[in-house]
């Protein structure tokens, strides 16, 4: 049972709080996990810079790196006009990379291997896309789907594709997120189970059992970037979208 | 996790895959917007300003202390110049007070000299002039002796004195001579 690299996903109520209409709502390993990013997060930038010293010390100066690369991030794909959604962009990418990382740590719950947080917040992305964008552009939105200088012949087909490609972000923007954590979970639980079974089976089995434990090792090391690149590629999608909806034109 | 067995699961769905779950979608749903909301506003509110703050006050800083050490290079390069420029002008000045002291020196000193030799000139003049006139006292004494010691030299010859006039015609002869 130890072994089961699925029983890791697993969500456990902790205690109830409310119930709306007939759905109890349990505070949940998973709530605790979110709640805890949060307070990371915030100690991480508040507790950072309490000095607000001139030149930072070494966690201040983490703070101001994760500031500016998001700012950085930001301004390069969607230009100024996007750091109006600057606190949106950095909760994201900060939320999901505390999530991912405090998930690598042995024992803990990795939130976002559940599908709905990742698409719950890949569909906050697409309405938010939406809703600035015709509130910004009125119908001149729809120009997103119609690429300048086509052929009128093939437009209805390219037009086609790109309201499909649009309606699709949604989906493809959260399961990247959700199956690469999800995957490397699994992977990393077969492979350390590997070393429990082949560790019971006497001499041989324990100097054997050290090729899993390498691959074990090498492979948190690879999670550890994933980690970090996937809250990168979601955070840096959401600038690119957000360009649409301020830029509509291409 | 460990510490929990299957029999602590939620009710009902044992086997099913747990991100797929759908019965727990709804706990996760509602936790995800509280944290979320929650985490925004506390960056959109109070982080993410004091960082940006932090931050612009360097900028700020770092900007401003560019300014006052260009203003302050400037005020050195002036004050290089003026420095250069008192020393030329008093190098000037110096020389222009050696030309001035040197061109007076040389024309007192000619002044002096001149007088000098004026007075010497004139003290010779009177020196030669006392000369011609102790010279021509000296031969008119000359005459007077020669004529006494003609006299006396004739008077001792012939014995008897010789007339006057004619020992002046031959003293004046001889003299002449």
């Amino acid at each position: 049972m130890a072994t089961d690299p699925i029983h890791q996903f697993q969500i456990i109520d902790l205690f109830p709080v409310v119930k709306i209409g007939h759905t109890e709502i349990a505070f949940t390993n998973s709530a605790a996990y979110m709640a805890l990013a949060v307070v990371v997060i915030t100690l991480f930038l508040v507790g950072g810079t309490a000095k607000r010293a001139l030149v930072p010390g070494r966690l201040q100066s983490a703070a101001e790196l994760t500031y500016e690369f998001v700012a950085t991030t930001l301004r390069s794909s969607a230009g100024s006009e996007g750091m109006k959604f600057f606190p949106f962009v950095f909760t994201l990418f900060t939320f999901i990379l505390a999530l991912n990382l405090i998930g690598l740590i042995p024992y803990t719950f990795t939130v976002t291997t559940h599908v709905i947080i990742t698409a719950t917040l890949s569909i906050s992305v697409f309405l938010t896309v939406l809703v600035y964008g015709f509130w910004k552009n009125g119908l001149h939105f729809f120009n997103l789907f119609v690429p300048k200088g086509i052929p009128i012949y093939i437009l209805p087909l390219i037009v086609f594709i790109e309201v499909l490609s649009f309606l699709s972000r949604p989906i493809s923007h959260s399961v990247r997120l959700f199956a690469n954590m999800l995957a490397g979970h699994i992977t990393l639980k077969v492979f350390a189970s590997f070393i429990i079974l082949l560790s019971g089976a006497g001499f041989f089995g324990m100097v054997g059992a050290t090729l899993p434990l390498a691959l074990v090792v090498a492979l948190t090391a690879l999670e550890l970037l994933v980690a970090f690149l996937q809250a990168y590629v979601f955070a840096i999608l959401t600038c690119i979208y957000l360009n649409d909806a301020i830029h509509p034109g291409h | 996790m460990a510490t929990n067995s299957h029999t602590e699961q939620p009710s009902g769905h044992k086997g099913a895959f747990p991100p797929f779950n759908p019965t727990t979608f709804a706990s996760q749903l509602f936790w995800l917007v509280i944290a979320f909301v929650v985490l925004y506003v506390l960056m959109a509110k109070v982080a993410l300003p004091r960082v940006g703050s932090i931050i612009e006050n360097r900028q700020k800083r770092i900007s401003d202390d560019l300014a006052s050490a260009a203003s302050l290079k400037a005020e050195s390069d002036a004050a290089i110049a003026a420095y250069e420029k008192a020393l030329a002008d008093a190098r000037a000045r110096a020389q222009a007070i050696a030309n001035e002291t040197r061109d007076t020196q040389t024309a007192a000193a000619e002044v002096s000299r001149k007088k000098l030799e004026g007075e010497l000139n004139a003290k010779l003049a009177d020196a030669e002039k006392t000369i011609a006139a102790t010279k021509t006292a000296a031969m008119a004494n000359v005459r007077g002796i020669a004529a006494e010691a003609t006299k006396a030299i004739v008077e001792r010859l012939t014995g008897k004195a010789p007339d006057d006039s004619a020992v002046d015609a031959a003293v004046s002869a001889s003299l002449k001579g």
